[in-house]
């Protein structure tokens, strides 16, 4: 048995999974510390069942208390940036494009040294011992026990990487380490960026991790504990508390995965309704599809794959005009069930819509039916048409689509939508996140620039997914269940050598749950 | 003359993003090291042909590579200047101004950091009006300025010199190779020429352009109107196709980065399907089959919503884009250029060049500024 947690803006979440069988959930107020709205819901979620603490095998938090934090630049830790690279790259050095604020309230030292390697494997330079040691002593005189290292191409060798990593870790004894080839792909500044802010975030994660873990443990669950990713997929606790960047953009991707899991649909347009906004997204194969452009998280340029989102400002919350000619996109959010009609309040919103329209019925369904038809109908079509936008823009081919609908203001959603083959509402719909986050499994990748020199593209394809599948079983799949889900090929522009980009993912179930 | 300053540099990385058709790397970089010069106190004179004396010495200086590259091994940023002097010291005369290459992608903004470095002026036009794969494909190549000599410089500073080249396909064959050994990018100055010889060949008013596209677009995104058609509005041309992304297929054909996008219509466009071929830009693009837009034609793919241009290189299933057809500058539609740059030129000698209605945005300014219909190449 294993438990899903998500942890919201407003709400978290938690299901207690036997297989693919919700046995019990839970809803609780997020708290400001996070952990004791985690501890509630747990609480909460075993009460009611016979479920012992010790029967639980896995306990899967997806949370987005890392990104808050860098959002709004509370609780990071001043760092070293360090850069592997010269002779190349003083064009740009490290941190450029960042805030302002931002940089001058994390960047304690920020250092180019000679090292990063060339497409082909070269050395762009041997380290520089006597820089390092230079760089070390810096480090003492500053105060600075945080550093992120980056090396040009480290994603193909990180030799650079981890040499200076174990220079520095042998002089400071406790120093805390964010190597950029661990976390990051192609694309130096976006992968040093991340590394900053993987850095920066180093003493908030440990507290954190370690408090969720105390809190399992003060409930008697010995489980180990895992944390999702971006990318669907889980990391173990201790590898979150060194890698906190990697929780960045898990929400979406829990829902949408959620979504898969319920509704067994696994090509599918996702919406998950929320109070204020709806979020669209694609299942391709059971994965979120994921969005092409560099994500900007705190207003830093960082290249994590994100699922591609498309938000409109319509929720169960939103705001209808006493005409019913707009709904949205300002909104009542969490007060809905103070200031809704339904609830004995004053403000008109979708829900009352909805529950006059007969799609749903909760709060007080009398107070709702005294609204004008006209103004309900004409509220309803606004209601409709935006979503079949959403849906239509989202879709990828002209041909009807399912549409998985999620989220606790999916009562907003019809039951016949254009462009929709059949609208699935799930149950347990209005935890979808925490279900996704306790159904993810665990991956591998390999992004790195191959030479077809001499060799087939078979053959180097075949390596590349070879390595993939061994890093999965390396985070903890289940070897059996291991396989490769995505592959792409980019070749390298320009040059007319045989060169090719290759990125592949593979992902398997977590062994022994 | 005017300065570059860090709003117009923000503008015209985002006109030369629309610009590079699909490719011509990203100007995002060099915006960055350019930025960074303007924080530190360099100015940026920028001229227009007209300004530039006829005995001038002229050079283009830029980067040559592999984006993929770029993005990764960051440039060390004097590479083009390091090339500039050692061209410089063989010709035996110093350099009066610097001109682009080719105004699409990032080679927009590297001789603005050389000029930043030197104090030279940049002049107010390229060898392109866009972006191309290759170096022969550029109109000083076209209309007879000599390639050789260049020289090329890399990280460590090594430089290669090539003296004398048959013609400007020899020197891409040459450079492409030394590039390699160079890491795969490398600076360049080439081609040197006079100030009269920049006058006869090049694209004119493309900085302006690129400036005044850029300038349009986050002017549209800030008052929430149209950016697409704030865009056309400056660089001429139209929507040729709105729709998603169903498709992308890119194969290695020596050296380049071939393959073809396939989109399904939205909106008025609905039920109907757009092809498009690219080699690093785009080439060819066909609305159910029928061919509509052709090189040297821009075809330029931007993100449908808020104009950000979509290279070949990130074009991926889903996305939602605006087709853009530009008419080509009129310098890129002479049979002697139709040779080099039309679609023959690039393996298509089945089809042949009908030029989209309109004028291209350069040679509209240059018309709005001389008070005359455009009308190109000029003589002398």
């Amino acid at each position: 048995m294993r438990i899903g947690i998500d942890v919201g803006g407003t709400n978290t979440d938690a299901v207690l999974l036997e297989g693919r069988e919700v046995i019990s959930w839970a809803k609780r107020p997020t708290t400001p510390n996070v952990t004791d709205g985690i501890r509630a819901a747990l609480q909460a979620v075993l009460s009611g069942t016979d479920v012992a603490p010790r029967d639980i095998g896995a306990v899967m938090i997806g949370t987005t208390h890392f990104t808050n934090a860098v959002v709004q630049r509370r609780e990071l830790d001043r760092i070293a940036a360090v850069r592997l690279g010269l002779p190349a790259t003083q064009a740009i050095p490290p941190l450029t494009d960042w805030p302002d604020e931002l940089r001058e309230a994390v960047a304690g030292l920020v250092r180019l040294l000679p090292g990063g390697h060339q497409f082909d494997g070269r050395e762009i330079a041997p380290l520089d011992r006597a820089a390092v040691d230079q760089l070390i002593a810096e480090l003492r005189a500053e105060g600075i026990d945080t550093v992120a290292v980056s090396a040009v191409f480290s994603p193909a060798v990180p030799d650079h990487e981890r040499a200076i990593g174990a220079w520095l870790r042998e002089a400071l004894p406790g120093v805390h380490l964010t190597l950029s080839h661990e976390i990051g792909r192609l694309g130096l500044l976006e992968r040093e960026n991340a590394a900053a802010l993987n850095a920066c975030l180093n003493t908030l994660a440990r507290r954190t991790i370690s408090a969720f873990t105390r809190a399992l443990a003060e409930l008697g669950i010995e489980a180990p504990l895992y944390l999702s990713q971006n990318d669907g997929t889980l990391m173990a606790a201790g590898f979150a508390a060194r890698y906190p960047v990697l929780t960045f953009a898990s929400g979406p991707t829990n829902s949408m995965r959620g979504a898969a899991a319920l509704s067994g649909i696994a090509d599918a347009v996702v919406l998950d309704v929320g109070g204020t906004t709806t979020d669209g997204g694609v299942l391709v194969n059971g994965f979120p599809r994921e969005a092409s452009f560099e994500v900007e998280v705190g207003g830093v340029r960082t290249n994590f794959r994100m699922p591609d989102v498309v938000s409109v400002g319509l929720g169960g919350g939103s705001l209808v005009t006493a005409d019913g000619g707009r709904v949205g996109p300002q909104s009542v959010g969490y007060r809905l069930t103070e200031e809704a009609l339904i609830f004995g309040g004053r403000t008109l919103t979708a829900s009352d819509i909805a529950v006059a329209a007969g799609r749903a019925s909760f709060g007080d369904p009398a107070r709702a039916r005294s609204l004008p038809v006209d103004l309900v109908q004409r509220a309803l079509s606004v209601i409709d048409g935006r979503l079949s936008e959403l849906v239509d823009a989202l879709k990828t081919s002209p041909d009807p689509v399912p549409v998985v609908v999620v989220g606790g203001g999916s009562v907003l959603v019809p039951d016949e939508i254009e462009g929709a083959s059949v609208v699935v509402r799930p149950p347990y719909a209005e935890v979808a996140n925490a279900i996704g986050a306790a159904i993810a499994q665990v991956s591998g990748e390999v992004d790195r620039v191959f030479s077809l020199e001499g060799r087939s593209r078979d053959a180097v394809l075949a390596e590349a997914k070879a390595e993939a599948e061994r890093l999965a079983v390396e985070a903890g799949a289940d070897p059996a269940t291991v396989s490769v889900v995505e592959v792409d090929e980019i070749p390298l522009a320009y040059l007319p050598s045989t060169a090719v980009r290759i990125r592949v993912k593979a992902v398997g179930n977590l062994r022994g749950v | 003359m005017w300065y570059v300053d860090e709003e117009r540099l923000e503008h015209i990385a985002i006109g030369a993003g629309i610009l590079g058709t699909g490719g011509g790397g990203n100007p995002y970089y060099g915006k960055l090291h350019v930025r960074r010069l303007l924080r530190e106190g360099a100015r940026i004179p920028v001229v227009s042909l007209d300004e530039v004396p006829d005995d001038a010495l002229v050079v283009s200086v830029g980067g040559m590579g592999a984006p993929t590259v770029g993005i990764e091994r960051i440039h060390r940023g004097d590479e083009p200047l390091v090339a500039l002097r050692a061209l410089e010291e063989h010709l035996g005369r110093r350099a009066t101004h610097l001109i682009p290459g080719e105004i699409g992608g990032a080679n927009s903004t590297r001789p603005m950091a050389i000029s930043a470095m030197t104090g030279l002026p940049v002049i107010d036009a390229d060898g392109m009006g866009r972006a191309f794969p290759e170096l022969q494909m550029d109109t000083f190549a076209i209309y007879g300025v000599s390639s050789t000599p260049a020289a090329l410089a890399d990280i460590y500073h090594n430089v290669v010199l090539f003296p004398r080249l048959a013609d400007a396909l020899t020197l891409e064959r040459y450079a492409r190779a030394v590039t390699v050994q160079m890491g795969g990018a490398a600076g360049y100055a080439f081609p040197a020429m006079s100030g009269a010889e920049a006058k006869r060949t090049a694209v004119p008013m493309t900085l302006s352009l690129a400036e005044a596209a850029g300038a349009a677009v986050r002017r549209a995104r800030r008052e929430h109107a149209d950016p697409v058609a704030a865009v056309l509005r400056v660089t001429g041309g139209q929507v040729v196709f709105r729709g998603k992304v169903i498709d992308v297929q890119r194969r290695l054909v020596a050296g380049f980065a071939r393959g073809v996008v396939e989109l399904d219509g939205l909106g008025d466009d609905r039920g109907s399907r757009m092809r498009i071929d690219f080699q690093n830009e785009n080439l060819i693009a066909r609305r159910d089959g029928d061919v509509v837009v052709v090189v040297p034609d821009l075809i330029c793919l931007v993100d449908a919503e808020t104009a950000e241009p979509v290279t070949t290189e990130v074009v991926r299933y889903g996305l939602r884009v605006a087709v853009l057809g530009i008419p080509a500058p009129a310098l890129l539609k002479t049979p002697q250029a139709l040779a080099v740059v039309g679609p023959a030129a690039f393996g298509y000698p089945e089809i042949e060049y009908r030029p989209l209605p309109g004028i291209y945005g350069g040679d509209r300014l240059v018309g709005e500024r001389d008070g005359t219909e455009p009308s190109w190449p000029r003589s002398g």
